[in-house]
């Protein structure tokens, strides 16, 4: 007779021994997880990644899937909640055995499933732009760093408005070190900073900083805000007159589209830099936009660079699936680090193996009645901020985010 | 002299402001002892009501003005019938039952209208000029209007006589309810007409701010701050919490920065609750409304 004991313990060592028999089997469906903020103050960025997430999977199953398996999609909602995090990320990668996890929305989210997945050796994508910094040889980072936006609307919007800058950022380690960046990159284009503030998330009266601003007489104020309360910061802005006189340029204005959330003349002239509008002019990105549209009707959410990166990360993985003949991490890892590259709607992205980032096409927009324009384009532009210090060619196996501390920190002055 | 016309210009909006985004609260915190943890989103509600009603081509001083405070006054009443009448005197269930609403009228606004909804509206009325600087003057107008709401709260309580009814019932509900007043529907109408300045709040911000269906999040830490500094008397209270809450706010965003505004008006509210703890109005004003 079996003892419960003796039953549990089998059933155990069964479930270690033979992984490739319990979930990885070779004809089951292929697991891709996604973890995103669908509920929640950060659901304004998770609907339309969830959105293009979706189409992803569909357009790839209704290919025919990868290897002649269906791919099936895990969708998780982690509710703006750090902790739902951590608890999906372990189940996408020790319950539903998913081949890889895409998703994380801020950076802490990020920094909270990353450590997981490298433990439980289940790859990783996050198609968020952010402050760069990821070293690690398990994560892929799809998302725009300040090297390729910042470094590019820095010097378009002091060539044309002037050199003096003010910088308001969200407080947070994002907005800290994004804001190290645009002084940085002010700095090398000759330009002076007047100064920096920071502010927390909750923040909706901007009064006392605006009038510090009118005192500063900037030619130009450089916004890294997040959020939905932030939104007040540019609504007060045009409610004091100064949209007029005081342009603003933006690493994060859009991305939550934000420009829907203020009025047109609000908005007019601000400038912000992406990997992607909706704007771009290239026929994948027609086909794309027309296929979206069809799918999801006239109320479709925004396109931005999380919601075009969230179906480019897809894209990206499943290509390196394709090019590995296998859904198994390390083979895919290698797939993606042989330089993959894929065209997509927002032009080619290659994935660049010194740092598992992507060189992309870089876009400057400006708002016009809640629209981006496209005034300046950028071809592959490499992760210049990241290959600063990371380096997993020559040292594989790290698992790190180097600018934790800051710029300084990380020896970058 | 401009730069100081226009930092005490901005001093005092930030007064109003917290003052306008706390007095429904007060009101339902005065007058019944409930502290309505769905305050936020009465505000939001308000704000969605001038955002939907102006994409569809209302006029947005008739959206902000009227639509705003009747339709989250309505929703105020339906809430007190439905919820909030069983909760009497006891405190923490109405704490649990407000918030299990605040995460309700979420989820509901969000699977009607979306994560966000575009809006068309922005402020009206121009800009004000001092010398070297430009304020807003919807911001001034913002200022008179909770002038002018305060006026309006105190007339209602001091000389109508729903207002005697309710500072009676206020005062002593049994002995109310002795004499013949219906206090069941006293707090009904308290609870409405707090919603319904709620709602108008929160209609007035929508040209300033951003209207999303998680905003009241960032709103009910600092209106419940400001009522519980601010102590029992609904006007008072709520004027005397939002000068020295919102004063030291603003001075110390000046000095140094948003995140030390913030660090100080919390430290200070954590001193005065401290050193007062029923609120500044019960050691000071204390026969004030």
């Amino acid at each position: 007779m079996t003892t419960r004991r003796n039953f549990m313990a089998g059933t155990a060592a069964f479930a270690l021994g033979s992984p490739a028999l319990m979930g990885r089997a070779q004809d089951g469906p292929i697991v891709f997880a996604s973890i995103l903020d669908l509920s929640g103050g950060l659901d304004i960025y998770g609907a339309p990644m969830e959105a293009t997430t979706r189409m992803a999977i569909d357009e790839i199953n209704d290919a025919g899937g990868l290897l002649d398996r269906p791919v099936e999609l895990k969708m998780y909602d982690a509710q703006s909640s750090i902790q739902l995090y951590t608890q999906f990320a372990t189940q996408a990668s020790a319950g539903d055995r998913a081949a890889t996890v895409h998703g994380g929305i801020t950076s802490a989210s990020r920094e909270a499933i990353r450590p997981t997945l490298a433990r439980f050796e289940t790859l990783y994508f996050y198609n968020t732009q952010y402050e760069g910094g990821v070293c690690d040889a398990n994560t892929f980072c799809t998302g725009s760093t300040p090297a390729q936006t910042v470094a590019k609307i820095v010097p378009y919007a002091m060539e044309k408005w002037g050199k003096k800058v003010y910088i308001v950022a969200a407080d947070y380690n994002y907005g800290q070190i994004i804001a190290q960046w645009q002084q940085r990159f002010v700095a090398e284009n000759g330009g002076e900073t007047a100064a920096v503030e920071f502010f927390p998330l909750d923040v909706t009266n901007f009064g006392p900083t605006i009038t510090k601003i009118q005192q500063a007489a900037p030619d130009l104020v450089l916004s890294a805000l997040v959020g939905g309360a932030h939104v007040s910061f540019y609504r007060q802005y045009a409610a004091a007159g100064l949209n007029g006189s005081i342009p603003i340029a933006s690493t994060t204005f859009g991305v939550g589209n934000e420009h829907n959330l203020i009025s047109a003349e609000e908005g007019n002239g601000l400038l912000a830099a992406y990997s992607y509008f909706e704007g771009v002019d290239t026929p994948e990105n027609a086909a794309f936009l027309e296929r979206y549209e069809a799918r999801l009707g006239d109320d479709r959410p925004g396109l931005n660079e999380l919601a075009m990166r969230s179906y480019e990360g897809a894209m990206l993985w499943a290509e390196a699936v394709k090019a590995a003949g296998t859904a198994d991490r390390d083979p895919v890892i290698e797939a993606l680090r042989s330089g993959l590259s894929y065209d997509g709607p927002s032009g080619t992205v290659t994935i660049d193996s010194q740092t598992n980032h992507c060189s992309m096409n870089v876009y400057i927009g400006e708002l016009a009645d809640q629209k981006w324009n496209i005034v300046e384009s950028f071809d592959n532009q490499p992760p210049a901020d990241t290959q600063l210090v990371c380096d997993l060619n020559e040292n594989p196996n790290q698992s790190t985010f180097l600018f934790e501390n800051g710029l300084a920190a990380a020896g970058i002055d | 002299m401009d730069l100081v016309v226009a930092v005490l210009f901005q001093l005092v909006y930030g007064i109003a402001n917290l003052a306008l985004i706390s007095l429904g609260l007060a009101i339902i915190f005065g007058m019944m002892r409930v502290i309505n943890l769905a305050h936020g989103e009465f505000l939001m509600l308000g704000g969605y009501t001038v955002v939907v009603s102006t994409n569809a081509g209302v006029n947005i001083w008739v959206a902000m003005l009227i639509l705003a405070p009747l339709v989250v006054g309505i929703i105020g009443v339906i809430v007190e019938r439905l919820l909030i009448r069983w909760l009497y005197d006891r405190m923490i269930d109405t704490l649990l039952a407000t918030w299990g609403l605040s995460l309700l009228l979420i989820g509901i606004v969000t699977s009607i209208f979306g994560a966000s909804t575009a809006t068309t509206i922005s402020p009206p009325l121009g800009v004000i000029r001092i010398g070297a600087y430009t304020v807003s003057g919807y911001e001034m107008f913002l200022i008179a209007v909770t002038l002018v709401l305060l006026a309006g709260v105190w007339a209602t309580l001091r000389l109508t006589k729903l207002g005697l009814l309710a500072r009676g019932t206020m005062q002593n509900a049994e002995v109310a309810g002795a004499l013949g007043v219906s206090t069941n529907r006293i707090y009904m109408v308290t609870f409405g007409l707090g919603a319904a300045v709620t709602g108008l709040a929160g209609g007035l911000l929508a040209p300033v701010t951003g209207v999303l269906p998680t905003i009241g999040a960032t709103y009910i830490a600092k209106a419940f701050i400001t009522v519980i500094s601010g102590g029992a008397a609904i006007l008072a209270g709520t004027a005397a919490g939002s000068v020295l809450l919102g004063g030291i706010n603003g001075i110390f965003t000046f000095l140094s920065g948003p995140t030390f505004g913030e660090v100080a008006l919390l430290l200070a509210a954590i001193v005065l609750l401290r050193l007062m703890p029923s609120g500044i109005t019960g050691r000071f004003f204390r026969k004030s409304l």
